[in-house]
């Protein structure tokens, strides 16, 4: 009896990972054969499927790199400086606001913070066609200021480091550095930003990613060559006449568009994967 | 919440509103004023014509007649087709990934690597996911030539030419895309349940189906509810995949062309009477989901809300 039971349990162990293992490679395949096909030349590619790798790899990346109608150098820093700028606004203003909302007492604290987590989830395109207008009568279409100025207002980051702050910032070392002599901005400077740095870095990387990978709103406001961000030309590459295109390029495109992000990730991924919930679970 | 200050009988209060300040002159400027202007615009009679712009000129609700007059329901059926079949199986494989990941009676070896894996795709440009996609399911791509090879079929299978084809391939996408996500929410609203009510009930004896579908589905309803609701918001907006795998054309015969894509289409010909009623019709769908949002977050005790891919619920009660 027992003994059965237990043979039960190794048969669904297995079938478990099975299951598991099954995800795993659907994951994971599609970026393998990317990869695979970023090594070889078009007449390769054409010829067929291949599990191995080839040998163009470097000739790809340079024919990228080089193509005067796909602006790849200005894209990938068209494309950083934006996640940066709006990393940095985000995370900062997010926890100036998470900060203003917890430590001090006002007559709106309440209402504003309803008000923030009824927009909490509010998408952005609804109200894309009052936005471009704003861009056009700014005299800002065409720069990259539009892409990340709004991330001073990012609910969902607030919403992040609000909680946090309630669950690890104690009134009492406010109070002492107050005694102190620290001014207001001060103690949000240097005592509380040091004690949300986790809140940050984590949500740092998630709205780094998140402008990273934007392609709607950037593709209504952009539409200078030089001015144009990664998610952009690959979006044209795709409206160009697809058969003329070396595939090699196409994928080395790709490549050179999602693999920057996969390496981090897989660098910070224990990081990245318990930020996800970070501070929703009780230990 | 529970903020403290001015104990001193020093008033700190100004300092709440300028540390608010930054936050809220943003939204104003980026998101109010463009939304006011969206549902202004939408009573409006103006658009393009060839080299000349028409209008302004008060229409009334003409725009939402003629709105609802074109395809725009056609894309909204689209759009929820290509959500649920993308939704159905990330919520089924996630509960049923969240129920392994946490029975402790099932060891499953390299678990931090499976969540590391199925929460990539998460972090991958849709765009360059769905162009990849594009490539590989073209008809001499890969898929056909690893499928043809392999015998399985004697002719290319035109993916991108049949309404399933195409459509499942958005679904697929989709559910990569999130499913892992949900399976970290779920894994982290099913560890925050108190041991105790598991291990009575294995004490009665209780199957594992029984726990399942007794204590953990029934405890976790409330991020249940979220994850669903954020899920739709994230489905209307469905955009990059369906734009880039088609072209923007939505073929075969319009039938993967969401919401966003429509609009985005009037918003390239200049058509704002279009463009702005469809964003205002949006935004009333999106604000009676945001208050279900708002009520799934503070709802429940059991302490656990995110959003979807980046937050957690606050008020963490100990």
């Amino acid at each position: 009896m027992r003994e059965t039971k237990e043979k039960r349990g190794v048969a669904f162990t297995i079938f478990v990972h099975m299951v598991l293992i099954f995800l795993a490679f659907l994951c994971l395949f599609f970026f393998y054969i990317l990869i695979i096909n970023s090594t070889r030349d078009h007449y390769q590619i054409q010829k067929g499927f291949s599990f191995l790798p080839g040998t163009h790899f470097m000739e790809n990346l340079h024919n990228v790199l080089n193509d005067a109608n796909i602006p790849v150098v200005s894209g990938i820093k068209n494309s950083l400086l934006v996640s940066v700028g709006a990393a940095v606004l985000a995370t900062y203003f997010s926890a100036l606001t998470a900060y203003g909302l917890y430590a001090y007492d006002f007559k709106l604290k309440k209402p504003a913070f309803i008000f923030i987590m009824l927009i909490l989830s509010m998408p952005t395109q609804v109200s894309a066609l009052g936005f471009v207008r704003l861009v056009e009568k700014m005299n800002m279409m065409n720069t990259l200021w539009p892409l990340f100025l709004p991330s001073i207002a990012a609910p969902a980051v607030f919403y992040f480091m609000y909680s946090y702050i309630q669950a690890s910032l104690p009134m009492e070392l406010v109070e002492a550095a107050r005694m102190d002599g620290c001014s207001e901005f001060g103690t949000f400077n240097r005592i509380v930003l040091p004690i949300m740095k986790p809140a940050i870095a984590v949500q740092a990387i998630f709205t780094f990613v998140q402008t990273w990978n934007t392609y709607f709103i950037p593709a209504l406001i952009i539409s200078d060559n030089s001015k144009k961000t990664l998610p952009i030309l690959i979006a044209s590459l795709r409206s160009a006449d697809f058969l003329k295109f070396d595939m090699g390029k196409v994928y080395m495109l790709i490549t050179v568009a999602i693999v920057p992000i996969i390496i981090v990730y897989l660098l910070l991924s224990r990081f990245i994967v318990a930020g996800v919930t970070l501070g929703g679970v009780k230990e | 919440m529970k903020g403290r200050s001015g104990n001193k009988g020093v008033s700190y209060a100004k300092w709440g509103y300028i540390f608010i300040a930054p936050f809220f002159i943003a939204f104003f400027i980026f998101q109010l004023i463009p939304l006011v202007s969206t549902i202004y615009y939408s009573f409006f009679e103006y658009y393009r014509s060839g080299l000349k712009i028409i209008g302004p000129n008060p229409v009334g609700f003409d725009n939402y007649k003629a709105l609802f007059d074109s395809d725009f329901l056609k894309y909204m059926g689209n759009t929820l087709i290509l959500w649920i079949s993308g939704f159905i199986p990330q919520i089924f494989v996630s509960l049923l990934l969240a129920a392994w990941f946490t029975d402790l009676r099932l060891r499953i070896r390299g678990k931090q690597f499976f969540k590391v894996v199925i929460y990539m795709p998460n972090l991958i440009m849709a765009s360059a996911f769905a162009m990849l996609f594009f490539a590989l399911f073209s008809d001499n791509g890969p898929v056909n030539g690893f499928l043809m090879s392999a015998g399985i079929i004697d002719k290319p299978f035109r993916f991108l030419s049949s309404v399933v084809g195409a459509r499942g391939l958005v679904a697929l996408m989709n559910f990569l895309m999130w499913f892992g996500n949900t399976t970290i929410l779920l894994m982290a609203a099913v560890m925050g349940i108190n041991p105790a009510l598991f291990e009575a009930a294995e004490l009665d004896g209780c199957s594992h189906l029984q726990m399942f579908f007794k204590i953990t589905l029934p405890m976790i309803r409330p991020i249940l509810v979220y994850v669903l609701i954020t899920s739709m918001i994230g489905g209307l907006q469905m955009f990059d995949v369906p734009q880039i795998l088609t072209n923007g054309n939505g073929n075969p015969n319009r039938t993967v062309t969401t919401i966003i894509m429509y609009l985005n289409n009037h918003l390239y010909s200049k058509n704002y009477c279009m463009a702005s009623s469809v964003s205002v019709i949006l935004f009333l769908i999106c604000a009676v989901l945001c208050i279900g949002v708002y009520f799934s977050l503070n709802s429940g005790d059991d302490g656990m809300g995110g959003k979807k891919r980046k937050k957690k619920k606050g008020g963490v009660s100990v």
